[in-house]
């Protein structure tokens, strides 16, 4: 299957904002992750409510929410232009941030996962021994939850390639820029005679999703086999 | 010196405790489970916080909850075997060991790798991963990995329970071989009062989160409450005496307790060994009068010093046979057909038979 131009700015568009995504958010995940495993606060419930929110709201909802707060005239939108000179609203980074905030629950749920499954008794020997917080959660915490870690942010990686509703609320369709394979997919359907280029897109999604889902059982089985599983 | 003073109420359970023992030495925080053991030594460790307690090692203050102060446990230098052994499961036996070692001060360091491996038997295991181990073998790493930390104070909370018999006797020499080599104070929490007779130096008899009795073995093994944890036939005075003389076959000794002289059967030992034994108050027999033409070669004079009620109407009698004392369950129509009380002289008759496998070496003289 040779790939037209337009077609290749889409793949390279949503790999990118996938992937991009993903780096943002993973440390947050991890943090959020461990907050709701071992943090012991009040509000505890409100985070882990609020991390789940994008799983049940409608993706267009969660879209014009970051449009409210991070569009141009947005008090953090305004904030980073004025200051940092970032425009988010209708770029690549702000479909990224859109997908970050979708694909996000994905993410912290399977990290938590791993999280609750390491046995605190381990981390109470390395006190034992003598390591601190931080060196007790990067030599026995961390390297414990990585297949769980692998496997959260390739779920989020192939689960972003396709996310629609809230990247073309926020960031809107502008092709080369913010118009990924989900959202060229949206526009050759409404085009007159674009089904052709629907079905050819549709069928770049499904290979790309099954690589995806693929690659994260791979991956897992290979860091549970190095953590002695 | 460790100095132990503790309070914990939780869920309709309260843990009030207090004993001191000298260091270095093996104590045995013994009773049945339920008691308390575990949740002291996570106390005294730090990684339980207490309602109220004083934990004082060698002079140092570790734990003062009037005064405000708790010193982290990564900082306190208190090895901690697990029961479960917790071995970090992503590291090879070697990284294991080296953990705590890493995150020692250099001018700490005072036993090595190979000591350890060495004293532990660890040679071959060393590049294997924990989930390779057996559960013998991962308590003995899990013990170098302790003492690798440099521990000024070692705890042990039960490492043997979750091995078979078989895994229990690979491991126990490993300890007593800790015991003797490195003068580190070990707490070592146990139900099993045979591992106790092996191991401990000091105990702190334990029962429904009180201390009920606490001192050297011999002192403990004489306390009625005991009886109650480990049974009309565990019970019986521990005494640890110096062998005089081995016979031809060296499976026979004799060994001095008090003012008079044991035969025993015991493990390979030489004249000047210290040796303990356990002479339990079921095979221990008494009479008023010298006896004469008996089967039985060990007579010890003694003075009885106390006389207390036991279950089955039985009576535990303790006799002080000069310098050491032993304990004698005998039935309350002996006891008021020989009349016997406090003060009363006896002989005391113990079959030599019967201090077999509770025989253990110490150490040599």
């Amino acid at each position: 299957m040779h790939l037209t131009p337009a077609e290749l700015d889409a793949l390279r568009l949503s790999l990118s904002v996938a992937a991009r995504s993903v780096l943002f958010s993973l440390p947050f995940a991890i943090l959020i992750a461990w907050l709701l495993t071992r943090g012991r606060f009040a509000g505890r419930w409100l985070l882990d409510a609020l991390v789940h929110l994008p799983l049940v709201l409608p993706p267009v909802a969660v879209g014009y929410v970051l449009l409210l707060l991070f569009g141009n005239n947005g008090p953090i939108g305004g904030w980073l232009e004025n200051h940092v000179g970032i425009q988010l609203a209708f770029s690549t980074a702000g479909a990224a941030l859109a997908t970050a905030v979708m694909a996000f629950p994905l993410m912290v749920r399977s990290i938590r996962l791993a999280l609750e499954n390491v046995d605190p008794g381990l981390e109470a020997a390395a006190r034992t021994l003598g390591a601190k917080p931080l060196d007790r959660f990067f030599t026995i915490t961390l390297p414990l939850i990585i297949p769980g870690v692998i496997a959260g942010a390739v779920t989020a990686f192939a689960a972003g390639l396709g996310e629609f509703g809230a990247v073309i609320t926020f960031a809107s369709n502008i092709p080369g820029i913010t118009r990924t394979i989900p959202l060229a997919l949206y526009t050759a359907i409404q085009s007159p005679g674009g089904d052709d280029q629907a079905l050819r897109l549709a069928v770049m999604s499904f290979v790309l999703g099954l690589t995806g889902l693929l690659l994260a059982e791979l991956l897992a089985r290979r860091a549970r086999h190095l953590v002695g599983r | 010196m460790l100095k132990v003073r503790i309070a914990k109420r939780r869920d309709g359970f309260a843990l009030d405790a207090q004993f001191e023992v000298p260091t270095p030495g093996v104590v045995a925080l013994f009773g049945r489970s339920g008691c308390g053991k575990t949740t002291a030594v996570n106390i005294i460790s730090g990684l339980l916080a207490a309602d109220s307690a004083y934990i004082e090692l060698d002079g140092q203050v570790l734990t003062d909850t009037t005064a405000g102060i708790a010193i982290p446990p990564e900082q306190r230098r208190i090895g901690y075997v697990f029961q479960d052994g917790r071995l970090f499961p992503h590291m090879s036996v070697l990284r294991n060991l080296e953990y705590g070692l890493e995150r020692t001060r250099a001018s700490r360091l005072a036993i090595t790798v190979d000591q350890i491996v060495s004293l532990l038997g660890l040679h071959q295991l060393l590049q294997r991963q924990p989930y390779q181990l057996s559960g013998g073998e991962r308590q003995r790493v899990s013990l170098g990995r302790a003492l690798l930390s440099q521990p000024a104070l070692l705890l042990l909370d039960e490492p043997l329970a979750a091995l078979d018999a078989a895994r229990r006797e690979e491991v126990l020499p490993y300890l007593e071989r800790l015991r003797d080599n490195l003068s580190i104070p070990m707490v070592y929490v146990s139900h099993q009062f045979d591992e106790v007779l092996q191991l401990a130096t000091h105990v702190v008899l334990m029962d429904a989160g009180h201390v009920v009795a606490q001192g050297p073995l011999s002192q403990v093994s004489l306390v009625p409450q005991l009886r109650a944890i480990v049974g009309p036939d565990s019970i019986g005075a521990v005494v640890d005496g110096v062998v005089t003389s081995v016979d031809a076959s060296g499976a026979m000794a004799v060994i001095r307790v008090g003012s008079g002289l044991l035969n025993v059967s015991v493990p390979p030992v030489n004249v000047g060994d210290r040796v303990r034994v356990q002479l339990l108050a079921r095979d221990i027999i008494l009479a008023t009068e010298e006896p004469r033409g008996l089967s039985v070669r060990n007579q010890l004079r003694g003075v009885i010093t106390s006389v207390v009620d036991d279950e089955d109407d039985a009576r535990l009698v303790t006799v002080d046979v000069g310098g050491s004392n032993v304990l004698s369950r005998v039935t309350r129509g002996a006891v008021e057909a020989l009349s016997l009380q406090s003060g009363s002289s006896v002989w005391v008759l113990v079959k030599a038979v019967s201090t077999r496998g509770h025989a253990f070496r110490l150490g040599s003289g």
